[in-house]
């Protein structure tokens, strides 16, 4: 990902958004990482600091990658890619593993998204391509049932359209449930009124963080 | 006596028909039976309905199945796997039929038809594209849709051990869809890594009791997911 620098300020990189989430997570909690960026923050979370990642396909207590010598084939992630289990860990199947995301188990659920709407609707599963198969894999389940869902992407599309809009243009994920929202520029949280700007990066103004953003910003500066 | 155990995949395979849904196991290629998925192939069952968390790989297992134009349809949550090409050529082709279900829902609907439970309210997919059609009510305050059982006729399952009654336990990230998909079906049958003794396996780490298997084919060292090529 460019680092662009633009004006007087510096856009945060995919790893450094991953690691402004992870300030915010309470030791504790149990949270599921969607694929992409969200991934990311379990690297930028100490270990010593007991936050219980969970896998849609079976696992809590999902440990940092393996060492390529100590691979098990049989222990993978939601991305399919080989991951460790943490002491205290355990496996579950499908339907106990989608009782822990549906039945409000999960204190957060942590996912990207091509837009999000000042209601908090979300559009993070469908493409607007044509006749390509769509995938919603757990998308849906992880917008709709955990007690909070963040979401982490940049604040535009590559060729500057924002993603923080009035209502969203791609097909919804999940209606009105997004709380906050962290960006490459600022962190906003979803109230009543609409996006209430709470962080923003050094040298970012409300009003140029506006003229990037489609919905009516407020902030709490 | 019961015994469980036959002893080809011909064998465990038989009576299969054409049209069967088939609920098959594994997310990913871990906890997938691929002994049996190959059995399938060579039964040569057509018109099947393929109910699987993806939508084949490569251009061998369920693939392959997909390339022979046994399969008229596709439930699944996930069909844009990468390498995921037979299916997207097929989907494109307008020759294969697919029921899109948010993996939740899946999960929850092949629980549902084990447990007796032939439809239930959820508000996963309430207010989306996956939701249109379908069923709508309000529970505190919250848009539900209906959802329907999903049953199989046959259900493909690999476990990691097994005793002559049926009892199975799984490795890993390998039980995934596994333990409900041997409930929902009339016809379960199992592929196994290891085979136990009567009695040996702890009665606490048991995951699928006996009652929900029909056949088991032991196939030793089976389909260890490192040797597949994605």
């Amino acid at each position: 990902m460019p680092e662009c620098v633009s004006g007087d300020f510096k856009p945060l990189s995919i790893s450094e958004m991953a690691a402004r989430v992870a300030t915010d997570i309470p030791e504790g909690w149990y949270v599921n990482l969607g694929i992409g960026i969200p991934m990311l923050v379990s690297e930028r979370l100490s270990s010593q600091r007991e936050v219980v990642f969970q896998c849609e396909n079976g696992i809590l207590g999902m440990g940092p990658s393996p060492a390529p010598d100590a691979i098990d084939p049989w222990l993978i992630n939601a991305a399919k890619q080989h991951v460790t289990l943490r002491v205290g860990g355990s496996f579950c199947h499908h339907a106990d593993s989608f009782a822990m995301i549906r039945g409000g188990h999960l204190d957060l659920s942590v996912l990207g998204a091509f837009e999000v709407a000042e209601n908090g609707d979300i559009a993070n599963w469908a493409t607007l391509e044509k006749d390509t198969p769509l995938g919603v894999g757990g998308a849906m389940d992880l917008a709709t049932g955990a007690k909070r869902v963040w979401v982490v992407m940049e604040h535009t599309t590559k060729d500057g359209r924002p993603r923080l809009v009035r209502r969203c243009t791609y097909p919804l994920t999940a209606l009105g449930t997004v709380k906050r929202i962290y960006t490459n520029l600022a962190v906003l949280d979803v109230a009543p009124q609409g996006f209430v700007v709470t962080e923003m990066i050094p040298g970012m103004t409300v009003e140029s963080l506006q003229a990037r953003t489609e919905a009516k910003l407020f902030s709490a500066l | 006596m019961i015994n469980k155990f036959v002893n080809s995949v011909a064998e465990a395979m038989a009576d299969v028909r054409d049209g069967a849904v088939v609920l098959v196991g594994g997310f990913g290629e871990v906890g997938q039976p691929r002994a049996l998925i190959d059995g399938l192939i060579e039964h040569g069952a057509r018109e099947l309905i393929l109910v699987h968390n993806n939508a084949g790989v490569g251009q061998f297992g369920l693939a392959r199945l997909l390339e022979l134009g046994r399969i008229r349809k596709v439930i699944c949550s996930f069909p844009r796997s990468s390498g995921s090409v037979v299916f997207q050529q097929l989907y494109k082709e307008g020759k294969i039929e697919l029921e899109l279900v948010p993996q939740g829902t899946l999960a929850e609907r092949i629980r549902a038809a084990g447990a007796g439970v032939t439809a239930f309210y959820t508000p996963t997919a309430a207010g989306t594209k996956l939701g249109e059609g379908k069923e709508t009510r309000q529970f505190n305050g919250k848009l539900c849709v209906l959802e329907h059982a999903l049953y199989g006729d046959i259900a493909l399952v690999e476990a990691w051990c097994a005793d002559r009654w049926g009892n199975l336990t799984y490795k890993e990230t390998g039980r995934n869809f596994n333990p409900i998909m041997a409930t929902a079906a009339k016809l379960t049958v199992v592929q196994t890594h290891h085979t136990m003794q009567l009695g040996a396996l702890d009665p606490e780490s048991i995951i699928t009791p006996g009652i929900f298997v029909d056949r088991i084919v032991h196939i030793p060292n089976g389909n260890a997911p490192s040797s597949w090529s994605t």
